[in-house]
């Protein structure tokens, strides 16, 4: 159902959401980018629809909400253990179409891929979503060619517009607070775009065989793995258990899970010293091929969205884009090595 | 509600068994179901988790055999009979004993790759009548980094086992010198297409073995396989064992050789 509310209405409606639940939205940081002088977009709490940023895409994403960068899951001491408690509030979510595409990958591999995930389905399970429309497409952005530029899983849909928010609702828990609030009812459809400057093609016979291909060397050099681009990925969903004690006990303390990163030494080490992919190269096409080929071969869909952030913020100005791209070449190179 | 799979269970340390100086068997509490080749998440609060699998299965009873060589297992090395370390699983798929009843069953094991099969071993050992024959290759890289020396006197009655060590510099008969893969050509099968393999060690070992089996006219879709990999959940989420589509822990850690051979990190 649709409706057209004042500003100030949809602020009160978040007021009474805020009550029992923290509200997630892309927010400026002013400052704050990696970059000296500019401002870095992020997820944080909000208070009111104007702390929304709505015009530009977030350098870091929503998974942080369902997934923390760093989260007890439980406390020790010597003989003992004590689960983590659950946050006292939900989350209520403000994204983009892409970023609900990712988290379909989420919920598959939490939620539906072999034992579900404990501490993931209780973030889940209350969360709300918001989707965020796209008038025009952001720089990096290839949603279009991967079929996630449009959404209609949300719960609900919000756009300003000269002073006014317009709501499509989906969720009938929040029926009567825009009932009650709304100006006038109105048909409400998300924006989308239907085609961005930049286009991808991922070869229909992509295989494993394209590991051989020359194509990975220059990222032995270029990239420098530092993980930038798995921890601003909405569908990177790696983490890595620590265990930390206390220092004044060092027989008390928590065990954590923190994001990991496929591009970072260490990821693979085995007792005894062997880890496998030392390369950057080698890393970096374990990657592309979990988004763009291997991910789709067990679960039937693409697990990158195209969100193009792991462009964004790459320090070595390496384009996921153009990777997918060079996939072509890249079997072509290793289906010839193969008949000769 | 979901199960909390993360929160481990304390259990006693029953009886520890020194093979060599840095390879011990722990002897645990644990009833319920299990497989060999499944693994548990062993751990000690504050230095972390490690997947370890079980090598032995008993009344009430899990083994595992743990090499000393990181800073989990440093650690376990100091726990002792009557003393707690937490565990979770199992998991894993595990070896399964039906898919080898009825033939001829050669097991290869490299090192500490014995483990994960050795439950296989005890179990033909015990039921002898259930296979067609069976054959233990078994490696280490010399006499005193031997593992079950014990149990292979028992095995030796109802199997033929042979034991191999990759040098040493005395030479007695308990053991012959040389690689396992040396070792292939000699196995003696009757039927070696109809013949079912599991080969487990180290990747470099799997993959030379796997050869020369192939070259000694085994079957292909005959060989099973065990991998190891980094597992900090054991459950499909952290990833970090994911091999192109497969989850080496909820897929594996067996794998079919025709599976196997295309996990290539």
């Amino acid at each position: 159902m649709g409706y057209v509310l004042k500003t100030k209405d949809m602020d009160a409606i978040l007021k009474k959401w805020g009550g029992d639940a923290i509200i997630f939205a892309p927010v400026r940081y002013a400052g704050q980018s990696e970059f000296s002088g500019q401002d870095s977009i992020r997820y944080g709490a909000v208070k009111s629809i104007g702390d929304i940023v709505f015009d530009e895409k977030s350098s870091f994403t929503f998974k942080e909400a369902l997934l923390p960068l760093c989260e007890t899951l439980f406390y020790f001491t010597e003989n003992s253990v004590k689960e983590a408690d659950g946050k006292e509030k939900s989350a209520i979510i403000f994204l983009r179409s892409c970023d609900l595409h990712a988290l379909r990958v989420f919920d598959e591999i939490y939620l539906n891929s072999g034992p579900a995930d404990y501490y993931y389905a209780r973030l889940r399970e209350n969360a709300r979503f918001i989707l965020m429309g796209c008038e025009k497409s952001f720089r990096n952005c290839f949603c279009v060619d991967m079929g996630t530029n449009i959404s209609q899983n949300y719960d609900a849909y919000i756009k300003l517009d000269e002073g006014n928010v317009h709501v499509d609702n989906k969720f009938d828990g929040w029926t009567a607070d825009f009932e009650s609030a709304a100006q006038s009812s109105a048909t409400v459809t998300p924006d989308y775009v239907t085609d961005t400057d930049v286009h991808v093609r991922i070869p229909e016979n992509l295989s494993l065989d394209v590991m051989d291909s020359n194509m990975w060397t220059e990222y032995d050099t270029r990239c420098i793995n530092c993980g930038r681009c798995n921890f601003s990925c909405p569908t990177c969903t790696c983490f890595t258990m620590q265990d930390i004690h206390y220092t004044d006990n060092g027989w008390a303390g928590e065990r954590r899970r923190v994001h990991a990163s496929c591009m970072v030494d260490g990821f693979t080490d085995v007792a005894g010293g062997a880890s496998y992919r030392q390369g950057n190269g080698q890393r970096m096409r374990f990657k592309a091929l979990h988004k763009v080929y291997d991910y789709k071969k067990r679960f039937g869909y693409h697990m990158c969205v195209g969100c193009g952030r792991c462009d964004d913020v790459c320090p070595e100005y390496i384009s996921f884009s153009t990777i997918i791209n060079k996939l072509e070449q890249g079997m072509e190179e290793v289906t010839v090595n193969d008949e000769k | 509600m979901t199960r909390n799979e993360y929160v481990p269970f304390s259990s006693h340390v029953l009886q520890v068994t020194r093979h060599t100086a840095i390879e011990y068997t722990f002897r645990m509490e644990y009833s319920g179901e299990l497989k060999p080749g499944q693994f548990f998440e062993v751990s000690l609060p504050k230095f972390g988790e490690a997947p370890i699998s079980v090598s032995g299965i008993g009344d009430g009873t899990v083994d595992f055999t743990i090499r000393r060589v990181g800073r989990v297992t440093n650690e376990i090395f100091e726990k002792y009979a009557g003393e707690n370390l937490l565990l979770r699983g199992p998991y894993g798929n595990g070896f399964d004993v039906e898919d080898y009843k009825g033939k001829e069953l050669v097991i290869i094991a490299g090192g500490t790759g014995l483990s994960p099969v050795k439950g296989v071993v005890d179990y033909f050992s015990g039921h002898p009548d259930e296979v067609q024959g069976m054959t233990l290759l078994a490696g280490f890289k010399s006499p005193s980094d031997i593992l079950f020396l014990e149990d292979f006197g028992r095995w030796k009655q109802t199997m033929d086992v042979i034991l191999t060590v990759d040098f040493a510099e005395e030479t007695d008969n308990s053991c012959q010198i040389g690689l396992v893969t040396e070792h292939i050509p000699q196995l003696k099968v009757k039927n070696k297409k109809e013949a079912a393999v599991i080969v487990v060690g180290p990747p470099v070992m799997m993959h030379f073995c796997a050869k020369g089996l192939l070259e000694s006219t085994f079957s292909e879709e005959n060989i099973w396989v065990s991998f190891e990999r980094k597992m900090c959940c054991g459950i499909g989420k952290c990833g970090h064992c994911k091999i192109d589509d497969s989850y080496v822990c909820l897929d594996g850690p067996v794998f079919p050789y025709l599976k196997g051979k295309t996990l290539i990190d």
